[in-house]
């Protein structure tokens, strides 16, 4: 399993990292005089080869084999069992080519930004992309839960700066709420880190599992008040502000309507994913029985989340904070599916990550291409844009829906998915999985609201009237993600196939573990 | 046939002889031949040991224990220079200004 | 002759490549060319519809299965067992939905080259038609609950697009159009809701769902004779092989199978009938019919049901969604808005497909509504009362297109009110049917509104003559509300209309013969197929096995009956407001007859409307069955709906309905002819006629029953309000500002303060200074040690070597 030679994963790992050293070799003043142009090729030069790697690895990736691929394990510190230790699995090859796939095209659409020429320091904030790709890969990468907890930390720096530097009016309050919200959670989990790779003896995750499957390792369970439960809240927390499921969402739309276009893409496409990845790969294969004996109460958080996010969403003047409402609900059906316990329901949730990333990151596109244009994020200044931009109008149509979960576009299946195995659970049942699908309805209210107030009547500003078309970044960006969108819709057994023997083995996992203890 | 014990009998005499020349001597030179007396008298314990035991470690340190007396001759005879440009005496008992 | 199912592929692809050519080409081709693309794709898809429909008739009616081309299977889990393939299906249902949808859709296509001349956006248009037409079929062929849902969902998305079609009109009428959309887009994911809650309980409980899976017979007890038949004609039915019916339809391959049919050269026994399927291959028809036999338990994890129960609870969630789609009380409201939409969609999609995409639904899934006694009453009463509710608010309306739209939903009631009796022949010869004569009066209307329009202008040019003719230049496009008036014209209200007849023949002749059908007048097409629902109604009140469905069918009848009095009422007021007695605007006064294309499609549709109900005449009336056999349609469809049945003509219930439909008409004619119809503002010739309480029911049906306004109060509103309050109090100020800024943020700072001012300098800095003080007190004692003297130093040294030896050496001392 282990090798010497430099596996694939740590290519594209470290693909981001070493883009970085260029940049920094490079001439702060281009040719003209002016910024070096050459900052934002080599940033998307360097995320797009990782995005190619990413591919042949998810080519070459065999899918009947549950186990870890391509994996590498270099010793770090032997005393105390931590490693440096990556691989990809079932669970993590389809996240970590979302991470390669958003990573290029938030550099790109940053290509038209005007914020980053109006504050400068270009190559900083290149810098900081392709920092921030590194630690997002590491953390879907690391088999090492030391590793995690660094990746996981070093995330948040990339991103604070993001959005100090380059954010909005209140960016450096949105940053530092961003940073002490997430940060505060990640204390629990380091303690639950510890604790399990004491009792372990080793940090690196196959050995732990392979330790609790063994009976080796045992984490006294008896209750929802146990120690299992304790480790289990321990990560949760963690995961579930970082998700962010409800009640822990506050930092999110500060964080969201603060940070700048290419920020927000990166947000809601992949760090988001990083808690309900978190739960998948930690909560639940750790602590089989808390997460069964927990699944009913986390998933009515969900559902609360999926109706009280859509309802609130409703309510937003603010085309971000808007996107960003949305992001609480549909992630409400992806913890919704997590915590169905069942291959479908986390089969469902991984894929309507990918979705969210890919529906959520389009629709900050295309707000970032309206703001752009008329510098302002307030619904009430625009209005019959589908006019003026017909093109554009289409194209954003057509990624509001996916996001609204029309079927043959993507965000159908992953919620048909959830929605399924949620009825079907041993954990949850009818009711779930009843107010579960009223958010879908409710989906519908705020997404054609939202589309109607921008892009349908007449244009009653008449600043409207002269917007600037599409730039061809701004095109192929948009064009990428409808590409995707509509292969994923018709077509999502490519993507099924690639994680259903990881899940099923985890999920049947996880259900022996707990019926043990239950009977 | 002399015995080890013999030997390191010798080597506690001399030992004591120059224990007792550095704390009764005020002649900086002087105290510095009774430090080099101690040193010997370890060298010639150590010997003693060493071929009691047949192994070369003693041997070996002998040569390290001259090696480090005679750096510290040099530094030291350096030392004793200077103070004597300094106070015009090699008089220990008249270098106390470390005093707490 | 094997692979002529594989064509139903084509007639998906030929729409979906016009869109797609006329997405990326159609501006660049010009009105011409891109109308031309568009309606070609549509009358191509019929002929293969066409080609479909001989297929099954050749073929002893045998239903197939495709899977189409390029696609592999669509949500396939495998680890998981859940399959649900593209796969599509060739049955007479389907079959049936193609001709009308492709039939009707083409000569909309037509009829939209000559009404939307000029639009800015000709080609979006088409495009849109076509996008509709592509997702309409993927409705009606899919193999499975999710495909249907597929185009079911998408048919609502080209609804949203089609609607809102004129959504920058100046003048907040734009505005008003997107509304309407997104009204109706949202009341239909309501009833989606419904469908997708039915389709999860129905996949845990039959753990597929495929309709019917390749192999299977769908109706056991036809197939019995006629592949026995078949086979005696030396036809090539032979036997198909075990090993075929257990290959499951998750092979990716582009394969046809057959039903009943099998490789000619492998021998064996010739099944009639599906006992031979275990029941987790069946799909989910012949499952349901199977644990209903059993009086199978289902089980969803923690608890079970008895199947019966579980047809219940699926078969409500799936009327919710009819009743979205189809537009039955409660979700209906969003039809009468939806005629914001330019004409040919409102006879396209909300007259003659998409809007019986709930009918077809529940027709499809016969099987469970018949086994779900207690939903078919549900069925029966909500389809009763929406017919009779929309017939009543229609006889108040003043806008041509609103009377039709609410007599589509009144029609429509029909057709779900005959699937509640249990009558799916009668309701899908209704929807047929209605599909033509609906159709018809819709583009009827268009012709009419166009023609009010152009004269509009025509009189607006005139009037305005003196200071230069920019009116009618500047609108090229002649549709919609843009006007420089001061006044604004409305083209579709029937107040500003009058005495058409004489300008506009053709369209007048054919709206009357639509009207004549739509109101049941002995022999044309609405003659047949209403009567038929009434008749069984009537049947089932007497036949019907329990109380519940007793009552259902008597209930379903009276009220029935009189909906058909009122269409009957509302249909002539109509053709007396809009052809008869004089022009009462300057408007109707110079309308002209619309061009060929938007006639020809008239004349085609009238004749259907006439001849139409043909199709299913009843065996003994006035012979007909000698020309056109009996109960044609119905036999047709009991190969693929298992308990569509043919009732017996009942004479009685026809003359009443027919008397009763006539006695309607010469109503509306002495109450609104002879130019007796009103053209002051709210104030109809009814409310005359009948001095008491005239003036209520005309006032109750002009506000629509206030079901808009109910809505709003009771629905909307405090969602608006509880959205609000959410948004801006409970999460941006308390959970946002005061939990997370003020409580935490502030708590934190508090709390920072107490612990650096008392805390911090108080208790620690002063322990760490007091355990300075310590150490200084004593080192001042320890500083007499150090002397200076290296003597001093020596002999500690040398006391200190002595103690320790004296240490090692004791204990050895001792032993």
């Amino acid at each position: 399993m282990v090798s010497s030679a430099i596996s694939l994963s740590t290519v594209v790992l470290f693909l981001p990292l070493i883009g970085i050293i260029p940049l920094l070799l490079m001439r702060e003043q281009g040719a003209d005089g002016h910024g070096n142009e050459n900052f934002k090729w080599m940033a998307l030069g360097f995320s797009g080869a990782a995005f190619i790697a990413s591919l042949v690895m998810w080519a070459t990736f065999n899918a009947s084999n549950p186990g870890l691929q391509f994996a590498q394990q270099i010793e770090w510190i032997p005393s105390i069992g931590i490693s440096f230790s990556i691989g990809v699995d079932g669970i993590s090859i389809l996240l970590i080519v979302l991470t390669t796939f958003i990573m290029p095209i938030a550099i790109l659409s940053s290509f038209t930004a005007h914020v980053i020429h109006e504050r400068g320091r270009e190559r900083l904030y290149y810098i900081f992309m392709l920092l921030l790709e590194f630690a997002m890969l590491g953390v879907f990468m690391a088999q090492d839960l030391f590793m995690f907890y660094i990746f996981w930390e070093v995330t948040l720096v990339p991103m604070y700066f993001l959005i100090g530097i380059w954010g909005a009016e209140r960016r450096i309050y949105a940053a530092v709420k961003f940073f002490l919200y997430t940060m505060a959670g990640s204390i629990l989990m380091l303690l639950a880190i510890l604790y399990v790779g004491i009792n372990a003896g080793t940090f690196s995750l196959p050995a732990i599992m392979e330790l609790i499957q063994t009976g080796k390792l045992v984490f006294p369970f008896a209750g929802v008040f146990s120690t299992q439960s304790f480790l289990f809240l321990g990560f949760l927390i963690a995961f579930a502000i970082k998700v962010p499921i409800w009640p822990f969402h506050s930092w999110l739309p500060d964080a969201h309507v603060q940070s700048p276009t290419a920020g927000s893409v990166v947000l809601a496409g992949v760090l988001l994913k990083l808690g309900a990845y978190g739960i998948i790969r930690f909560c639940l294969p750790l602590f089989p029985q808390a997460a069964h004996a927990w699944a009913p109460f986390v998933a009515t958080l969900a559902v609360i989340g999926i109706i009280y996010g859509a309802w609130v969403t409703y309510a937003q003047t603010d085309v971000k904070k808007l996107v960003a409402y949305s992001s609480i609900s549909h992630m409400g059906f992806v913890i919704l599916g997590i915590f169905a316990l069942n291959t479908i329901g986390i089969q469902g949730a991984i894929l309507q990550m990918v979705n969210h990333g890919i529906s959520t990151g389009g629709m900050f596109l295309f707000v970032g291409v309206l703001y752009e244009r008329r510098h302002t994020k307030d619904i009430a200044a625009y209005g019959g844009i589908w006019k003026v931009l017909p093109v554009f109008g289409g194209l954003s149509l057509l990624i509001a829906l996916s996001s609204m979960g029309l079927p043959g576009l993507n965000g159908f299946v992953g919620e048909f998915t959830i929605l399924m195995g949620s009825l079907g659970s041993p954990t949850l049942g009818f009711f779930f999985t009843l107010f579960a699908t009223l958010g879908v309805i409710l989906s519908a209210v705020y997404i054609l609201y939202m589309y109607q107030k921008v892009f349908m009547g007449d244009v009653t500003h008449e600043e409207n009237n002269h917007l600037e078309g599409l730039r061809w970044q701004e095109t192929t960006v948009l064009v990428a993600v409808i590409v995707v969108i509509i292969w994923i819709g018709v077509q999502p057994k490519t993507f099924f196939d690639s994680m259903g023997p990881t899940v099923t083995q985890m999920a049947q996992n996880i259900n022996s573990a707990a019926s043990t203890v239950l009977r | 046939m002399l015995h080890t014990t013999d030997f390191v009998i010798l080597s506690a005499v001399l030992f004591i002889l120059g224990a007792m020349g550095v704390l009764l001597r005020r002649n900086a030179i002087l105290l510095f031949m009774s430090v080099e007396l101690m040193l010997n008298a370890s060298n010639l314990a150590l010997v003693a040991f060493a071929k009691q035991w047949n192994q070369m470690e003693g041997h070996l340190f002998v040569f390290f224990v001259i090696a480090v007396a005679a750096a510290e001759v040099a530094v030291g005879l350096a030392l004793i220079v200077a103070i004597f440009h300094s106070k015009n005496s090699i008089n220990v008992d008249e270098l106390h200004q470390m005093e707490g | 002759m094997e692979n002529y199912p594989s064509l139903v592929t084509l007639i998906l692809f030929i729409p979906l490549i016009g869109f797609v050519l006329n997405l990326f080409v159609g501006p660049r081709l010009g009105e011409r060319l891109s109308s031309i693309l568009g309606t070609t794709a549509a009358m191509l898809s019929f002929g293969v519809a066409v080609l479909l429909w001989t297929y099954l008739r050749g073929s002893g009616y045998e239903s197939a299965v495709v899977n189409p081309p390029f696609l592999d299977g669509w949500i396939q889990i495998g680890s998981a067992n859940v399959s649900i393939p593209w796969q599509l299906r060739v049955d007479t249902l389907s079959v049936t939905m193609m001709l009308v949808v492709t039939g009707v859709g083409s000569l909309i296509h037509i009829y939209s080259a000559g009404y939307m001349h000029g639009d800015a956006r000709f080609t979006r248009f088409f495009t849109y038609l076509n996008l509709f037409l592509f997702f309409m079929l993927i409705l009606v062929t899919g193999n499975n609950f999710l495909m249907m849902f597929v185009g079911w969902e998408g048919v609502g998305l080209c609804s949203f697009l089609l609607i809102g079609f004129w959504f920058d009109r100046p003048n907040g009428v734009g505005w008003k159009n997107s509304n309407a959309a997104r009204k109706a887009m949202i009341a239909n994911r309501v009833g989606d809701f419904g469908v997708l809650m039915a389709v999860f309980l129905m996949f845990w409980t039959f753990g597929t769902l495929d309709y019917y899976r390749p192999g299977e017979i769908t109706n056991a007890e036809l197939t019995g004779h006629e592949t026995a038949s078949a086979v005696s004609e030396g036809g090539h039915e032979a036997a198909p092989a075990e090993g075929e019916h257990a290959a499951a339809p998750a092979e990716g391959e582009a394969a046809t199978t057959t039903e009943g049919h099998g490789t000619p050269e492998i021998a064996g026994p010739v099944f009639t009938d599906n006992e031979h399927i275990p029941t987790a291959q069946l799909g989910v028809f012949g499952q349901a019919e199977r644990m209903v036999k059993e009086n199978h338990q289902v089980s969803f994890g923690s608890f079970s049901l008895p199947i019966d129960t579980v047809l219940v609870i699926i078969t409500l969630f799936m009327l919710l969604g009819a009743t979205g789609k189809s537009a039955q009380i409660p979700l209906f409201v969003w039809l009468p808005d939806a005629m914001a939409g330019p004409t040919p969609v409102s006879a396209l999609i909300h007259a003659a497909t998409m809007v019986t995409a709930g009918v077809y639904m529940m027709c499809r899934s016969n099987v469970f509504f018949f086994n779900a006694e207690l939903t078919s009453f549900i069925v029966a009463i909500i389809g009763a009362t929406t017919a009779i509710m929309a017939g009543y608010i229609a006889l108040g309306q003043w806008d041509i297109k609103k009377v039709l739209a609410y007599s589509t939903v009144s029609q429509l009631g029909f057709m779900v009110a005959a699937v509640g009796v249990g009558a799916y022949g009668a309701a899908m010869f209704h929807l047929v049917t209605h599909a033509f004569f609906k159709a018809l009066l819709f583009l009827g209307s268009g012709s009419v509104i166009h023609g009010v329009e152009h004269g509009h202008h025509l009189a607006h040019e005139r009037a305005h003559d003196a200071h230069g003719h920019d009116a009618y230049d500047a609108h090229g496009d002649a549709h919609g509300e843009e006007h420089h008036d001061d006044h604004p014209f409305d083209p579709q209200d029937m107040r500003n209309m009058g005495g058409l007849a004489r300008k506009m023949p053709i369209t007048f002749i054919t709206y009357v013969i639509g009207t004549l059908a739509l109101a049941g007048i002995f022999p044309l097409a609405g003659f047949w197929s209403k009567d038929e629902i009434l008749a069984d109604s009537w049947l089932k009140g007497f036949e019907g096995g329990s109380f519940l469905s007793s009552a259902g069918g008597f209930i379903a009848f009276v009220l029935l009956l009189v909906a058909a009095g009122l269409t009957a009422f509302y249909m002539w007021r109509q053709i007396e407001m809009v052809f008869f007695g004089s022009a009462r605007s300057e408007a109707a006064d110079h309308a002209p007859e619309s061009v060929f294309s938007m006639t020809f499609p008239l004349i085609v549709l009238a004749i259907l409307s006439i001849f139409g109900g043909f199709i299913n005449t009843p065996s003994n009336v006035l012979g007909l069955e000698n020309i056109f056999t009996a109960h044609n349609f119905t036999e047709w469809l009991e190969h693929s709906i298992v308990h569509a049945h043919a009732a017996p003509f009942q004479p009685g219930i026809a003359l009443v309905a027919l008397g009763l439909a006539i006695a309607a008409i010469f109503a509306a004619r002495s109450i609104y002819g002879q130019g007796k119809s009103s053209h002051v503002a709210d104030h109809d010739p009814l409310i005359d006629r009948i001095p008491s309480g005239g003036a209520t029911i005309f006032g109750m049906a002009n506000a629509k029953l206030h079901w808009d306004e109910n809505y709003f109060r009771f629905i909307e509103n405090p969602f608006n309000k509880m959205s609000q309050f959410l948004a801006n109090t409970v999460d941006w100020r308390f959970w946002h500002d005061y939990f997370h800024d003020t409580v935490i943020g502030k708590g934190f700072v508090g709390i920072s303060q107490i612990l650096a001012k008392p805390v911090d300098l108080g208790i620690i800095d002063g322990l760490v200074n007091d355990v300075g003080s310590v150490v200084k007190w004593i080192s001042n004692r320890m500083r007499v040690v150090q002397t200076g003297y290296v003597r001093t130093y020596a002999v500690s040294v040398l006391l200190g070597v002595v103690l320790v030896i004296v240490i090692l050496i004791l204990p050895a001392l001792q032993r």
